[in-house]
């Protein structure tokens, strides 16, 4: 090389050939690696459909956690902030707010969700309640600003829930909470039936989806036949589901509260479609589990007392 | 005042020719735009989260930069042996650290100039408003909040052996702070004698850097904080530094400079 001793030229022939051999063997290392790892990342998959997707794959089990601390943050937002850490009393939202509003999800809620905060403790804790939120509302309710034209804010929840959807596709609450607030608040049905759908690809025959999904049917396309077809698949997964669980891991609570929510439904359904004694039949069954079964009883009453009519016709209101 | 000023302007010129407020702002830029493309339910006036994303960013840059450029300031003057010859000129040592201070935290008000500028423009794609006074009160607090920092990094630049265990302190306590700061108290319940006194002792001595911190009002469009809470969230922020100030001149007069 002009300008350069032979000793220099030497060198940087050297160098040059030292740089190919390694970057030589760092491509068959690589290769190997590849040719490694590929059977067993399909044994993985195979063996565990958890991990058929990327999340899955990167991330393992721990994608619940991640799963279940952004639905968290969705709740957080629709509290615009205000919000227990684990410091504070959380027993007002054991149950998040956004599932417990949909009526879909039973909530294990106690006590005051305005005051978790309490009392200011010192001028520190007083003076800093000035730069945090620190009032309860809802977003669906107008939110900090409590102006109820605002109220399809309630959106801002939504991609922490799609993320929460996709880390863990397995989460029932997950795609309820979504659709409900899709199809109510934000007047979105077809997307609410897409994550709906999306929901049972994951959890075929699950009962609160196939409950939300009627929902759908009913109350924002009108379509009877196919809400009531939906519903009674749902009492016959609830029943085979509770039957296949072992005593000890029976969560009768939940249950309860969803044969309930589906049977009263029914009742709802068959009274718009003037089947008064399918409707009754229903309202029947809905008592034995409902925790207010006095009011049903009276419903009941009233159906019983009102003249023949016959089916098909509209219910008098 | 002339002698800080220059010296000052010498710690702005110094760090605007680093790259790492240059790529932080770059790699937050890129994070945001990625994240505000995403497809929500075909809802674009979704924003909340975009802005929850960028502000954690610009948080975390602004500590990053505050804190790796206020720990390198003395070690790197000793290093290259430019400290005596600077110290042989008519300049004290206070007034060699009140340059440092000042040069460091300006470049922290002018990173955030730019942080915040981006972070309206972003919002005002999908908002299609200006919450200026909002902007104002949490840019301000944020300043406020990095005097702080810089005047505890100085001090602590001063105590430890090398910029790097400063940083890493520095931004151990900075982010307790933020994190536990305000539970410090009830976490002081749950312990026996003497643990309690001591932790509780922290608790009021240390400075409540979650004061300054307005994410949550900004992100979730809370009304303005009353402005006189804001003055005094300042009064508060300045008492810290000049404490931290004293401390680290008081530590700079008996330290052996050669």
């Amino acid at each position: 090389m002009p300008g350069f001793s032979t000793q220099a030229r030497k060198l940087t022939v050297t160098a040059a050939r030292t740089y190919f051999l390694a970057l030589a063997a760092f491509f068959i290392l690589a290769f190997g690696l590849a040719a490694d790892l590929g059977p067993r990342l399909q044994a993985i998959e195979s063996a565990h459909p958890r991990y058929d997707n990327f999340y899955g794959i990167l991330l393992g089990d721990s994608r619940d956690l991640f799963a279940n601390q952004f639905f968290v943050e969705a709740d957080v937002y629709y509290h615009s902030g205000y919000y227990p850490t684990i410091f504070d009393q959380t027993k007002a939202f054991e149950t998040p707010h956004i599932a417990a509003d949909t009526g879909d999800v039973a909530s294990h809620n106690q006590g005051e969700e305005t005051t978790f905060m309490g009392p200011p403790r010192d001028w520190i804790d007083a003076f800093g309640r000035h730069f945090v939120p620190d009032r309860h509302t809802h977003l669906d309710e107008g939110g900090p600003t409590d102006d109820l034209s605002k109220s399809h804010e309630v959106a801002e929840i939504l991609p922490w829930l799609k993320i929460a959807a996709e880390l863990d596709p397995e989460n029932i609450q997950t795609y309820v909470v979504t659709a409900f607030w899709l199809r109510t608040r934000l007047n979105q049905p077809g997307e609410a039936l897409e994550v709906l759908r999306s929901g049972l690809r994951n959890n075929p025959g699950n009962p609160e989806l196939l409950f939300e999904l009627g929902r759908v049917y009913f109350e924002n396309y009108h379509n009877i036949p196919r809400a009531r077809e939906i519903w009674e698949a749902g009492v016959r997964m609830l029943k085979q589901q509770v039957a296949a669980e072992p005593a000890g891991a029976r969560n009768d609570f939940d249950n309860r509260f969803l044969l309930d929510q589906l049977e009263s439904n029914l009742g709802q359904l068959e009274e718009q479609a003037g089947n008064f004694n399918a409707a009754i039949a229903h309202w029947r069954l809905a008592k034995t589990v409902s925790p207010s079964p006095a009011a049903i009883q009276k419903h009941i009453d009233e159906l019983t007392q009102k003249p023949w009519i016959p089916p098909g016709s509209p219910f008098p209101r | 005042m002339r002698t800080i000023c220059a010296l000052a302007g010498v710690v702005i010129k110094e760090l605007y020719r680093r790259k790492d407020f240059y790529v932080l702002f770059v790699i937050t830029i890129i994070i945001c735009l990625v994240m505000g493309s995403m497809n929500v339910f075909n809802d674009n006036e979704i924003v909340r989260y975009i802005k929850d994303i960028a502000l954690l960013l610009i948080w975390i840059s602004s500590l990053v930069i505050a804190i790796t450029a206020t720990a390198r300031q003395i070690p790197a003057e000793k290093e290259n042996r430019t400290l005596l010859p600077l110290l042989a000129k008519p300049l004290t040592r206070t007034q060699l650290i009140l340059g440092k201070f000042f040069g460091c935290w300006a470049v922290c008000g002018l990173m955030l100039v730019c942080f915040y500028l981006f972070f309206g423009l972003l919002s005002a794609t999908r908002e299609h408003q200006w919450p200026l006074l909002h902007y104002l009160q949490a840019a301000s607090l944020h300043w406020v909040m990095l005097g702080v920092v810089i005047s505890f990094t100085l001090l602590g630049s001063l105590v430890f052996a090398a910029p790097s265990s400063t940083s890493t302190i520095c931004f151990v306590v900075a982010a307790g702070i933020l994190l536990v700061g305000r539970y410090l108290d009830r976490i002081a319940l749950s312990l026996s004698e003497p643990w309690r006194s001591i932790v509780y002792a922290i608790y009021y001595a240390m400075p409540h850097l979650e004061f300054f911190d307005m994410r949550n009002l900004i992100i979730h469009d809370w009304p303005l904080v009353e402005w006189k809470y804001i003055g005094l969230a300042v009064l508060y922020g300045f008492a810290y530094i000049v404490v931290f100030l004293a401390a680290a001149c008081l530590a700079f007069r008996r330290k052996p400079v050669n």
